[in-house]
């Protein structure tokens, strides 16, 4: 069983829901990242997802923008990230990792290499935000022959036609996007989330995680009453840019916890 | 597998173009390719577009002989597309006439594009103007500081011009700008992609609006040179006029096809443009493609005294058309370019484009080695107005 079916599975026996915390790997400064990973999960993070930097990130905000181009400055590419999940791997073995980010730096490295050096370094799954199911075919049986779950982006507009076809590629979960637009933006809308479930339920029986847009922890408890999962990115790295230096981790976990207490509540 | 029967039904280039973008732009794809299969045939959508490219944009454009620069060349025949003759001066009009003419049949009211030069985003503003749609153009803030001639006829014929300011400030980073706004915006916004670039079916589409320039030439070209060119020469930056130019001469056997890249200040100094030249395949922008980009795969900010040519990709059928060695790519230094601009001032009374300039040098370079019964053509996709000011700028004049 993968680390993120077990993560699952423990808290559903558990009636607990997860969160999902996004980082920007080498954001602030590439010290940072590791010690950051640690401090989410005793904040409460079930399972990691870790930004891989990119130049042109076409689906994200101004936040997560900002938070790739801090990690560019410091010349962060994928060799690095797959480095710093190795030394998180070396005192947690068993918090899920996925990394996220856009198809052309895997490309650079070449999808094989990749998808053997994830494997090595503990990376238990991956979502490319620009590999729709229709162009990763080759890709999604190479994460599968390394015991790595790909992980789909849903939609607002996507039909049950669309639903079906993204859950049979799928595995881990399936993140759906609760907002037309990019990471970070403020109008999500409830109504539209509790009314897409139920038709991506329908298609799989993978948990289903909601994100884009989930910036307080009053909105992260009415988001959890559908989904199984709740992934915060760009307001835990607005924390952190409010942060005064050395303070990030500490003012990153604070956040979360306020989350998971709004979740864990009755 | 022929290679103008291109692309396959998911946009597919041999192993270029495809559909690379994120979960939340698939719907708006598909609406657009389903809407734009059903209108590409339609006869009424085709004799409205033909009326006015007529009427409105002024078409056919003439191939006109250089021959008092040709002789001075002393070799092959320069023939030029005039495509600076267009309504709003470049090639630029064919694409989103057409394009804007879909976008009222898809019921979208409001118009986005992106723009480097700033000639896609006024033949954007343009069409926009005339069928009242809402448009916003986004160009990098670097963009807006070097064609600020340019902006102020987009705000002049009533678009709202959204300076980019991240990522290097230039075409690609407009081009990320665009499509955040479209995928907030996808119920009531239509986007004009400017280029042969983009998610499928963009490529497929914008050559088809541009391969009106070609299918012109193979008509023109036996009634004002007596045959077709031995070679048809376009510059290269997304690659949309070349790709106009191109298709059309794909199947006719003996037409060389060179697309000339920018190669800023030389290819060995890292400033330049030339992603088919120097650059190796990968994904940006919707498509996989020659890109320019390092080690880690994170694209790199180019320089080219053009800014329609400072873009890190280039089109997935550019792509495919080097593999398949039925186009060469070549590349032309902002020095040649600027000679080349001067040259054609002095000898044919005719103000290009920097983007065409890359062209004509080719044309310039080739032509005196070749006999004086060969024939060039050289698409001038644009006229040169927009360009005085870095041209001053380049001779140390301050206006």
């Amino acid at each position: 069983m993968s680390r993120i079916q077990a993560a699952f599975e423990q808290l559903a026996k558990n009636r607990r829901k997860a969160l999902i915390p996004f980082v920007t790997a080498g954001d602030p400064e590439p010290e940072t990242t590791v010690s950051l990973m640690h401090g989410l999960v005793e904040a409460g993070a079930d399972v990691i997802e870790l930004g891989v930097p990119f130049s042109d990130p076409m689906a994200d905000g101004p936040v997560i923008q900002r938070a790739s181009d801090r990690a560019l400055r410091h010349g962060v590419g994928l060799h690095q990230v797959l480095a710093f999940v190795r030394e998180f791997r070396a005192t947690d073995q068993a918090t899920p990792v996925v990394l996220m980010g856009y198809a052309n730096p895997i490309e650079a490295m070449g999808a094989a290499r990749f998808a053997a050096e994830a494997q090595q370094a503990g990376v238990d799954g991956v979502l490319v935000v620009d590999y729709p199911p229709e162009e990763c075919e080759s890709f999604a049986d190479l994460m599968r022959g390394h015991g790595m779950d790909l992980i789909f982006l849903l939609a607002p507009t996507s039909s049950d036609a669309r639903i079906a076809q993204v859950a049979r590629l799928a595995s881990g979960y399936l993140y759906y996007v609760s907002l037309k637009g990019v990471t970070g933006a403020g109008h999500l809308d409830l109504a539209e989330v509790a009314a897409k479930i139920p038709h991506i339920r329908r298609a799989t029986k993978l948990p289903v995680g909601v994100g884009f847009g989930i910036r307080d922890g009053a909105t992260a408890k009415a988001v959890a009453q559908f989904a199984d999962a709740v992934v915060i990115g760009s307001a835990i790295i607005q924390q952190m840019e409010a942060a005064p230096a050395g303070e990030q981790v500490r003012y990153a976990g604070r956040f979360l916890q306020g989350i998971r207490a709004a979740l864990d509540a009755k | 597998m022929k290679v103008h029967d291109l692309p396959d039904s998911h946009g597919h280039f041999g192993p270029y173009g495809g559909i690379f973008v994120a979960e939340t732009l698939i719907e708006a794809l598909d609406e657009l390719r389903i809407a734009y299969e059903k209108y590409r045939s339609d006869p009424e959508f085709i004799a409205e577009f033909r009326y006015d490219l007529k009427h409105y944009v002024g078409r056919p454009s003439p191939v006109y002989h250089c021959k008092r620069w040709s002789g001075l060349l002393g070799g092959a025949q320069i023939y030029l597309k005039r495509e600076d003759l267009n309504h709003t001066g470049a090639h630029k009009i064919n694409n989103t006439l057409g394009q804007a003419m879909l976008a009222r049949r898809m019921g979208k009211p409001r118009i986005i594009a992106e723009t480097g030069a700033g000639m896609h985003g006024v033949a954007t503003a343009t069409v926009a103007a005339r069928y009242g749609l809402e448009c916003v153009v986004y160009m990098g803030s670097e963009d807006v500081r070097r064609q600020a001639a340019n902006v102020h006829r987009m705000k002049i014929l009533g678009a709202s011009v959204v300076p980019v300011e991240s990522g290097s400030k230039t075409l690609k980073d407009a081009l990320n700008e665009a499509m955040r706004d479209w995928v907030t915006n996808i119920h009531n916004t239509y986007y004009i992609i400017g280029t042969v670039a983009g998610p499928h079916p963009y490529p497929m589409m914008v050559r088809d609006f541009q391969s009106v320039i070609g299918e012109e030439c193979l008509l023109q070209m036996p009634e004002l040179a007596g045959r077709q060119p031995d070679a048809v020469i376009a510059c290269v930056g997304g690659g949309s006029n070349a790709m106009g130019i191109f298709h059309p001469y794909i199947p006719v056997d003996g037409v060389r096809l060179i697309g000339v890249e920018a190669a800023g200040l030389g290819l060995a100094s890292g400033k330049h443009a030339a992603s088919l030249t120097a650059g190796r395949p990968g994904v940006l922008h919707g498509n996989r493609t020659y890109l320019l980009q390092d080690a880690n795969g994170q694209i790199i900010e180019t320089h080219s005294i053009s800014a329609g040519l400072d873009y890190p990709g280039v089109g997935p059928e550019h792509a495919w058309l080097k593999d398949t060695g039925r186009a060469e790519y070549v590349t032309i230094t902002d020095d040649e370019a600027l000679k080349a601009f001067h040259d054609l001032c002095h000898f044919e009374g005719i103000i290009p484009a920097l983007e065409s300039s890359h062209a004509l040098a080719h044309a310039a370079k080739i032509a005196p080695a070749m006999s004086k019964d060969k024939v060039l053509l050289v698409n001038l996709s644009g006229r040169g107005d927009k360009d005085m000011h870095t041209v001053a700028e380049k001779s140390g004049i301050h206006f």
